[in-house]
Formats: structure tokens, C-alpha cells, sequence
């Protein structure tokens, strides 16, 4: 056994060697541009990304069509969403998403929420002018339109109505175990609302969301349903078609290919239409300019052929394993919590939260094994995860949560190595943190008056 | 993130760890922070009657850097005096340990723990000098 170990399969996952062997000669003399249709240079790299793209395509039960590459998840993500808002702004304005989603989900929807704000100031301006026949600064804004009641003027309400860009987002809470409540969600939905963004399964928690379901649900009202799939694309079934989903996000290097390529299923029946983030020489149906990264699309598409291939047998292993972990973790200490939904999880996930015992300096303590910090501690900000928050678990065990992303390459010698090494690690912060001897002593830490910074 | 060597060495070997009695008139103990913020650090100090520090424990629940700042002024005030233990400040602790700047948090922390430690010996004290009258 080699140390360290890896553990983090959830932040990427290491280059299958036959993905690695796949790429090469696209690094090497098989090196043209795909867009190249006039010499055998062009020719050999379009096959061969036209097999990727059926590769990619099968792993979600796709027409070859239906993917754009892009150069990676995050991107899939702004496109889709972007691209559907700009797309539709004569149809409507309104996006749900979950509070737990990816920062790529959630930052763009803050994004489209401000471009939305400001045109909306803008239009203020203007009518601010027409009515009092003199240049409005920024700072006067609020007072003025109080001043001139704009909540009841027919011209800036009539203006307001208008396809502004930008749009409004509503961001659910989840259950206590990560999942949406279809209720909830349907309830949200109005007749301005264009897109859902609901991921397959959580990158921290690991809690697999009822896709099929909601998928029904946006399908039955007209609206686009856009699923960031990453974490679970290879690892739990998922098929375009039963799901009814509309946009996919899928990233190469969290099922075992090359970092820096993604991509993103647009459906075609229905037929939905994005407006592109990049123009340029129209590759990708228009959807995605730019010169195709060759090789690392060759790499995607023997990932996903992988993935699709060894699925099964590899779901059973990991959940084996994730379990032996989880017991040999909760049989050996007290006071530990499993976050997540246990039936609807990642084979491969498990996010501990040890009470009395700070996720950073755990993750110091274990340093030969990598693994995520549930709180976000090692970041800029001192904030425990807001999905963990969004979960209702509470701050103080937030700080306490360790994420395990067990993967392809991970062993039970390793799983066992870790067991231990999490006790007795544990066991030793335990032995200096004075909450778990207040905690053992019977005190309520609830009934203390704390000092906060 | 990387840690200085002070840091990582206090973190594996921390100094003076533990719990003095908290009923012992000479000993005052200084618990700040809160655990919803993610780190509470508790400081035990037992104090002279003369005022010197003779004795430091502490127990720490928080990242690398609390468990550091702890150890480290559990070191620094053993054998001063409540006077000069009081002029320990948090930028001492950061510079002794170059705390990164998001950590500069866990040496205020430190520099709070001693405070509150001397200020509970003091009300002990007054406390045991009304009675005595």
C-alpha cells in the first residue's frame, strides 16, 4: 500500500491508464484540428472525435447530436443556464434551483439575478428622468422612486415587463437528507419560469435527487429542466430519455479522464435552443466556438466507455466499501453522524461529521490520507458548507465534517488503514478538545453562554 | 494550506495539555470562542498568591493554528507574572507562529483565553477576600 492514499474522488478522480494509453497518439502525430476538412490530418481527429461523441452520447442514452463539448463542467453549467435565459427572455424569467447546488449552478443564477437588477435600475433612471427633467444619479435612485411611487406608475411598470435579461431565481431548501421535496418544487413553479437546475447528486453529501420525478414535473409544465449530473454520471444509472431531462453537465475528470473537457446534452425532441457564451468560428453547431481539444475529447469518450461498461460491477465494490468504512468508523466511536440521505447516495460517498473535533485539524491529523474538509476551513472563508448548513445540520458539527470520496482505485487494505487511523486520531483531538470532556461530563453546551468572534 | 513548522510542531506535539482543578481557589480558567464558529479554547492557569503563573493546562477544540496559539501561550506564561502575562498580545503569537492571515483569528483567541483566565483568578480571589471579611 502506498501513501498517501487518495480519498477524494469527489474534487477528481486520477486518469485511467487506458484512458491515458487513448489519448497519445492525438498528442503525437495523430495531431490535426478536427475542423481541418480538407486533408487527412482533419479528417483522422473529426473521427475521432465523432466516436467520443457517440461514447459520451451512450453513456447517457443520447444521440451523438446532442453533445457539445465544452472545456469542462462549469462551463456546461453557465452555458445551459445562460444560454436558456437569453434564449427564452420572451417566454420568461424565472429559474429554481436548490440551495445545495454546485457554486457553478449558484453563482451563475446570482449573476443573472444582478444583470437583471441592473437593467431594472436602468429602466428606473430613465422614467426618474422623463418625470423629473433632470439627470438622476445612482445614489438617488431608491428615495426618487419611493418619491414618485414607480411601484404604481403605469409607464416604468409597463417597461418593467419587458424581456429585461437577467432573471429571478428561486433557491430551495432541501430535506434534512439533501433531497428535494417534489411538493415544494412544484409549488415554486409559475408561468414565468423557464428552467429548473436540480444536479443528480451532491458533491459533498453524495444525495442522489429523484431526477425521473422532477424531470416529469418541469416536462408537464413546459419548463427546460437543466441537471448537473458530474458527480453522479457513471457512477449511479442515468438516462436522458427516463429522466426527461433537457441539459446535462458532465465533466470528463470525475469519472477517470483528463481534466479540462466536459460537456453539454442539449436535447433535440423537444428541441431546445441556447444562445452561445462564445462566438467564433461556429464549431459545435454554433453552440460552442473554439478549436476541439482533440485529445482530451478522445480521453472523455473511453472514459465514458468505461464508466458505462464497468458501472455495475464497480457500484457494488464501492458501496462494499464505503460501508466497511462507514461501520468500522461508527462501531469504534461515539458521538458521529452520517450526513446524507442513506438510500439515495453515491456508492462511493460518505460525509462523517465527528462532534467536538474540528474537520481541519482532522484532516491535518490524517494527513497520509487526502480527503475533504466538510466545513470550509482551508478556503478564504471561515464558513462551514452551505450544504451541509442547507441540510439543517447543525454549525458546530458542520465544523466537524470529513467528505470521503472513495473511487476505481481505492482497495480494502486502504479502507481498513484509514478505519484506524480515524479512530485513533479522533480519539486523540477528542482527548484535547474541552467540549468532549464538558460533553462526557453531562454539561449542555447549549447552556453556555459562548464568547462568538 | 501550508503551515509554518511552529505550527505544525505545537499541532503534533502540543504542550501542556489538560484539565487543573476548576474548585482550587489559585487556578482560573478562561474558556472563549464558541463552537458554532468552529473553535472554543479553554485555559487553566494556576496562579501564587504572590501572583506568578506556575502552572498552565489547556484543551482546545478548533483547526491547526487554535491548537497551536494555545499550546504556545500555555508555554509563554508559565513563570510570569499575571502583570506581565497580560501584556502577551495576539500579534506576538502570529508572528511566533506566522499565522496565515485568515488564522490570525485563533491568536486573538489566545490572547482572550489568558485574559479570561486572569480575570476569573481575580474574581476567585475578591470573591474569597469578601468572604474572609
Amino acid at each position: 500500500m502506498k501513501l498517501p492514499i487518495y480519498m477524494d474522488n469527489h474534487a477528481t478522480t486520477p486518469m485511467d491508464p487506458r484512458v491515458l494509453e487513448a489519448m497519445l497518439p492525438y498528442l503525437r502525430e495523430d495531431f490535426g484540428n478536427a475542423a481541418s476538412r480538407n486533408h487527412a490530418f482533419g479528417w483522422k481527429a473529426e473521427a475521432a472525435v465523432e466516436e467520443a461523441r457517440k461514447q459520451v452520447a451512450a453513456l447517457i442514452g443520447a444521440s451523438d447530436k446532442e453533445i457539445v463539448f465544452t472545456s469542462g463542467a462549469t462551463e456546461s453549467d453557465n452555458l445551459a443556464i445562460k444560454g436558456v435565459v437569453e434564449f427564452y427572455k420572451e417566454k420568461g424569467d424565472h429559474i429554481i434551483t436548490l440551495k445545495t447546488e454546485h457554486k457553478a449552478v449558484l453563482d451563475t443564477c446570482k449573476r443573472l439575478e444582478r444583470v437583471r437588477q441592473e437593467r431594472l435600475d436602468e429602466l428606473k433612471t430613465l422614467r426618474l428622468m422623463q418625470l423629473t427633467g433632470a439627470p438622476v444619479s445612482r445614489d438617488e435612485l431608491a428615495t426618487l422612486a419611493i418619491k414618485h411611487d414607480l411601484d404604481n406608475d403605469a409607464v416604468y411598470r409597463q417597461w418593467a415587463e419587458l424581456p429585461t435579461g437577467g432573471a429571478r431565481v428561486t433557491y430551495l431548501d432541501v430535506e434534512k437528507d439533501g433531497r428535494v421535496d417534489l411538493k415544494k418544487l412544484e409549488a415554486a413553479m409559475t408561468d414565468k419560469t423557464i428552467l429548473v437546475s436540480i444536479m443528480l447528486a451532491n458533491n459533498e453529501i453524495g444525495t442522489v435527487q429523484p431526477i425521473a420525478e422532477i424531470g416529469r414535473l418541469c416536462r408537464a409544465r413546459g419548463i427546460l429542466f437543466h441537471c448537473d449530473a458530474v458527480q453522479g454520471i457513471g457512477k449511479v444509472p442515468f438516462h436522458v430519455e427516463e429522466m426527461q431531462v433537457d441539459l446535462v453537465s458532465i465533466s470528463a475528470h470525475k469519472m477517470y479522464g483528463p481534466k479540462g473537457v466536459g460537456a453539454l446534452y442539449v436535447r433535440r425532441k423537444p428541441r431546445v435552443r441556447i444562445a452561445p457564451l462564445i462566438d467564433g468560428g461556429g464549431h459545435e453547431r454554433g453552440m460552442r466556438s473554439g478549436t476541439l481539444n482533440v485529445a482530451s475529447i478522445v480521453g472523455f469518450g473511453h472514459a465514458a466507455r468505461i464508466a458505462r461498461e464497468e458501472m455495475a460491477d464497480e457500484a457494488v465494490r464501492l458501496t462494499r466499501l464505503r460501508e466497511r468504512l462507514r461501520k468500522g468508523i461508527v462501531e469504534q466511536l461515539d458521538m458521529v453522524t452520517v450526513n446524507g440521505s442513506q438510500e439515495h447516495r453515491l456508492p462511493g460517498n460518505l460525509n462523517i461529521s465527528f462532534a467536538y473535533v474540528e474537520g481541519e485539524a482532522l484532516m491535518m491529523a490524517i494527513k497520509d490520507v487526502a480527503v475533504s474538509s466538510g466545513s470550509a476551513c482551508t478556503s478564504a472563508s471561515l464558513e462551514p458548507s452551505y450544504v451541509l448548513r442547507a441540510c439543517g445540520v447543525e454549525e458546530e458539527l458542520a465544523h466537524s465534517s470529513i467528505r470521503f470520496g472513495l473511487g476505481r482505485f481505492n482497495t480494502e487494505e486502504e479502507v481498513d488503514f484509514v478505519i484506524k487511523l480515524m479512530v485513533d486520531k479522533v480519539n486523540r483531538l477528542r482527548e484535547m478538545s474541552p467540549l468532549y470532556e464538558m460533553a462526557k461530563e453531562g454539561i449542555d453546551l447549549k447552556s453556555i453562554e459562548w464568547t462568538a468572534h | 494550506m501550508a503551515y509554518s513548522d511552529k505550527v505544525i510542531d505545537h499541532y503534533e506535539n502540543p504542550r501542556n495539555v489538560g484539565t487543573l482543578d476548576k474548585a482550587d481557589p489559585n487556578v482560573g480558567t478562561g474558556l472563549v470562542g464558541a463552537p458554532a464558529c468552529g473553535d472554543v479554547m479553554r485555559l487553566q492557569l494556576k496562579i501564587t498568591d504572590e501572583g506568578i503563573i506556575e502552572d498552565a493546562r489547556f484543551k482546545t477544540f478548533g483547526c491547526g493554528s487554535a491548537i497551536a496559539s494555545s499550546s504556545l501561550v500555555s508555554e509563554w506564561v508559565k513563570g510570569k507574572t499575571v502583570d506581565e502575562a497580560l501584556t502577551i498580545s495576539n500579534k506576538d503569537v502570529a508572528r511566533e507562529l506566522a499565522l496565515p492571515p485568515v488564522k490570525i483569528h485563533c491568536s486573538v483567541l489566545a490572547e482572550d483565553a489568558i485574559k479570561a483566565a486572569i480575570d476569573d483568578f481575580k474574581k476567585k480571589r475578591e470573591a474569597r477576600r469578601q468572604q474572609l471579611a
